[in-house]
C-alpha cells in the first residue's frame, strides 16, 4: 500500500487551494507531483503528511488515515519540506544525530540507508548547517528524513535553488532509494525533472491536469513542434505572437516552440513573413515535444 | 530519556551559540540588579544646601555644625539676604535653604520656640520631602540633646521605628521587586521565543511530522530554562547578600523552592504565548508589554498595591508577580516561614499548574 488520495479539496478563506485531488502512488513508486509555484503542491504535501486538515475528502498513507491515524503516519514517513528547515546552528553531525534521537534510533542502526549520501557530506560534518551550500542543505536534509528508514518519502520542492550537478546527484539518489523499497512522492517546478518520475501528475491552480507516466504524457501530445530563432528573441516572439496561423508560442532556451494551428503548414511560410518583419539568421527546424509542451498546451 | 537528553541537548547548544541570549540570560540580571540597586534609591547623601542666617548666635552655629558634620548634607555657601534664596535655587547649586529667624537664641530661651525655615526645591518632590524630614529630625535631636535634665510636663515624644528595613535602604525594596522581574523575562520571553523560532524557521514541521508527543517538546524546551533560571536566582540572591549587605532571614531552602515554583509558572506562561504568536518578533513583544509592564507596574513593586484605584487592586490578584513579590518579602526580610505564606504559595502553585495545562492543551498537533 503506497498513497491514496481521493477528493481532497481544501481552501484558505476565500482562496480555494486543492480542488478535489485524485490519484493513487504504488508502493516503490517514485510519484512526481509537476507545477508552477501556487499550483497547491505545498499544501497536499501538508495534508498528507498530517500537518493540514483537508476540508473535504480522504487520504491513506500505507493503509492509515491522515486524519485519525496520524500519529502512525507521523512514525512512518520522511518529510523534507520545501524551505530548508534543519537546525542551522547546529552542526551537520549534530542535526543528524538529533532527528535519529527523536525518532527512537541512531545514526549507526540504519547508516547503510543513508551511506552513498552521507559520505558526501561527512568531510563537513563539524560545520553548521546553515554555513553549507545549497546542495549540501539539500544532502543533509535528506539524510535528516532518511534516518528512520521510512516507508513513504515526501520530498516538497527538494532541489529548487540547487546547482544543476547537485539536482542530477540528488535525483540519482532518489532512483536508488527506491531500489530499497521506499514510496516516494517529489514536486518540482522543474519540467525536465519530471522525466525521472515513474509517473507525474501534473497540477496547476489546485487541480489536476493529467496522471500519467511522462512518456504518454509526451506521447499524447498531438501538435508538431518547431524550435525558431532569429536575431532579435524578443521581436521574433511579438512576430510569432502576430502571425494570424499561430497556435501557440513558448519562449524556449535559446528558441521559441512554435506550433500552427494548419496540418499543412509549411515552414518556408513562415519564414518568408518573418523576413517581412525585418528578422534575420531565421532557423525553423521541427523537434520533440517535452513534458513541458505538453504543461503549456494543457495549462491554455 | 534518550529522547529527553538528546532534545535538552539540543537547546542547551542553541543557547549557548547565540550571544544575545546568553546576553539577556546572563547579562542581564547583572546589570540590572545593580542598576537597580545603585541608581534607583530614594535614600539622600551628600546633598548640597545653603544657609541663611539672620542671627549668628551660639545656637545656630552648634546647629550648623552638627548638620554640616551629617553624611547627609553638605553646606555649599553662606547667602546674606533673603533675595538670594531664589538666586541660588534657580541657578541650581542647592537642594535646600535653612532661613533662621534673628535672635535665634534669644528667642528659644525667652519663649521656649525659636523657628527656622526649610526651603527645599521641590521640582523632586521625593527628595524634598526626604531633605525636610532630615533636617527636621536633626533639629529634634538636637532639642533632646539640650534638655537633657531639665523636665518639662506633658511632652509627647513619637518614637518611629521601621522594622524589618530600620534604614529605609531602598535595595531591600528592589532586590525581590528585580529577581521577580528577571526570573519572569528570563523565563517566559526565553522559551515563548524559542519555540515560536521553530515555527518561523521550519522545524516545527518537522518536529511535528515526527513520533515525539507534545508534552516531551514543552519538558525538553522548559528544562534548560529552569535550570538557568536557578543559576540566575542564585545569582541574584549572592549580589544582594555580598554587594548590597541584604541579609537573608529566612531560609535559604524555602527560598528555592518558592522561586522553582515561580520560574515554572513564568515558563509556562511562555509557552502559552508561543502558541499565540506566529514569530520570534511578536513573541518577545507580547512577553515585554503583556508580561513585564504588569509586573513592574501592578506587583506592588514600584507602587504599593494598597494605594491603587480599586479595579487594579483586583486586576493585581492575577499577577503571579505579586504574590511572589509578597513571599520574597517574607522570607528575605522577615524571615517568615511556610506558616505565613502558605497562602500565596498555594495560589501560585494553582496558577502554575493552570497555565501549564492550558498551555499543553493549547500547544498546536498542526500547522494552524
Amino acid at each position: 500500500m503506497g498513497i491514496l488520495v481521493s477528493n481532497i479539496s481544501k481552501s484558505y478563506k476565500e482562496v480555494k487551494a486543492l480542488h478535489n485531488i485524485s490519484f493513487e502512488v504504488k508502493p516503490k513508486e517514485l510519484f512526481g507531483l509537476i507545477g508552477p509555484d501556487g499550483a497547491g503542491k505545498t499544501t497536499l504535501f501538508r495534508i498528507l503528511t498530517t500537518l493540514l486538515i483537508a476540508n473535504e475528502g480522504k487520504a491513506t498513507i500505507t493503509g492509515f488515515d491522515v486524519l485519525n491515524n496520524f500519529k502512525d503516519i507521523r512514525k512512518h514517513v520522511g518529510y523534507m519540506p520545501g524551505r530548508f528547515s534543519l537546525y542551522q546552528d547546529l552542526t551537520v553531525e549534530e542535526n543528524l544525530k538529533f532527528f535519529a534521537t527523536i525518532f527512537g534510533t541512531t545514526i549507526e542502526e540504519n547508516y547503510e540507508l543513508i551511506e552513498d549520501i552521507y559520505v558526501q557530506i561527512e568531510p563537513f560534518k563539524n560545520r553548521r548547517a546553515g554555513k553549507l551550500s545549497g546542495g549540501m542543505k539539500q544532502k543533509l536534509a535528506l539524510c535528516c528524513a532518511l534516518i528512520h528508514k521510512p516507508k513513504v518519502l515526501f520530498l516538497d520542492e527538494p532541489t529548487t535553488g540547487v546547482d544543476p550537478v547537485s539536482r542530477k546527484e540528488f535525483w540519482d539518489m532518489l532512483k536508488r532509494l527506491q531500489q530499497k523499497n521506499i514510496t516516494i512522492l517529489v514536486s518540482t517546478p522543474y519540467m525536465d525533472e519530471a522525466a525521472l518520475c515513474d509517473r507525474i501528475a501534473l497540477i496547476q491552480n489546485g487541480e489536476i491536469l493529467q496522471i500519467d507516466t511522462p512518456e504518454n504524457i509526451v506521447k499524447q501530445y498531438s501538435k508538431v513542434i518547431y524550435d525558431v530563432s532569429a536575431n532579435n528573441m524578443y521581436q521574433l516572439i511579438n512576430s510569432l505572437k502576430a502571425y494570424q496561423h499561430q497556435h501557440s508560442v513558448y519562449p524556449f532556451g535559446e528558441f521559441v516552440h512554435y506550433t500552427d494551428t494548419r496540418s499543412d503548414f509549411n515552414p518556408k511560410e513562415l519564414k518568408t513573413y518573418l523576413e517581412e518583419q525585418k528578422l534575420s539568421n531565421i532557423s525553423i527546424e521541427r523537434t520533440q515535444a517535452t513534458i513541458e509542451d505538453s504543461f503549456m498546451e494543457m495549462a491554455k | 530519556m534518550k529522547l529527553f537528553i538528546g532534545f535538552v541537548t539540543k537547546e542547551f547548544y542553541h543557547i549557548f551559540r547565540d550571544k544575545r541570549s546568553l546576553f539577556i540570560l546572563f547579562g542581564m540580571p547583572i546589570v540590572q540588579i545593580l542598576l537597580f540597586g545603585f541608581a534607583i534609591t530614594n535614600e539622600i547623601n551628600n546633598v548640597d544646601i545653603a544657609i541663611l542666617d539672620h542671627s549668628k548666635d551660639a545656637t545656630t552655629k552648634e546647629i550648623i555644625n552638627k548638620i554640616s558634620t551629617s553624611k547627609y548634607f553638605s553646606i555649599k555657601q553662606h547667602i546674606e539676604r533673603e533675595a538670594d534664596i531664589e538666586t541660588v535655587f534657580k541657578k541650581g547649586k542647592v537642594k535646600a535653604v535653612l532661613n533662621f529667624e534673628k535672635d535665634f537664641s534669644k528667642n528659644l530661651i525667652k519663649d521656649y520656640q525659636a523657628t527656622v525655615q526649610i526651603i527645599s526645591d521641590a521640582t523632586d518632590p521625593n527628595t524634598a520631602n526626604t531633605i525636610s524630614n532630615y533636617v527636621s529630625s536633626i533639629l529634634q535631636n538636637y532639642l533632646q540633646e539640650q534638655n537633657k535634665g531639665i523636665k518639662i510636663n506633658y511632652v509627647i515624644i513619637s518614637q518611629p521605628r521601621m522594622v524589618y528595613n530600620p534604614e529605609l535602604k531602598s535595595v531591600y525594596m528592589f532586590v525581590p521587586g528585580v529577581m521577580t522581574i528577571i526570573l519572569m523575562l528570563v523565563s517566559a520571553m526565553m522559551t515563548s521565543i524559542s519555540i515560536t523560532r521553530e515555527k518561523e524557521l521550519g522545524t516545527m514541521e518537522i518536529l511535528l511530522v515526527s513520533p515525539i508527543k507534545p508534552f516531551q517538546v514543552i519538558i525538553g524546551k522548559v528544562f534548560p530554562y529552569i535550570f538557568l533560571s536557578i543559576i540566575n536566582a542564585i545569582v541574584i540572591v549572592l549580589l544582594s547578600i555580598f554587594i548590597f549587605k541584604m541579609p537573608v532571614q529566612g531560609s535559604l531552602f524555602l527560598l528555592g523552592v518558592e522561586s522553582v515554583l515561580f520560574i515554572i509558572s513564568a515558563l509556562a506562561l511562555g509557552i502559552l504565548i508561543s502558541t499565540i504568536s506566529a514569530t520570534q518578533q511578536t513573541a518577545m513583544m507580547i512577553s515585554l508589554m503583556g508580561l513585564m509592564l504588569p509586573v513592574i507596574l501592578l506587583s506592588g513593586f514600584i507602587f504599593p498595591i494598597s494605594s491603587m484605584p480599586v479595579p487594579l487592586q483586583i486586576i493585581s490578584n492575577v499577577i503571579p508577580a505579586k504574590w511572589f513579590i509578597i513571599i520574597l518579602k517574607g522570607i528575605m526580610l522577615k524571615g517568615v516561614g511556610l506558616q505565613f505564606i502558605w497562602k500565596e504559595t498555594l495560589i501560585l502553585f494553582g496558577m502554575t499548574f493552570f497555565f501549564i495545562v492550558l498551555s499543553v492543551k493549547k500547544y498546536k498537533i498542526r500547522l494552524e
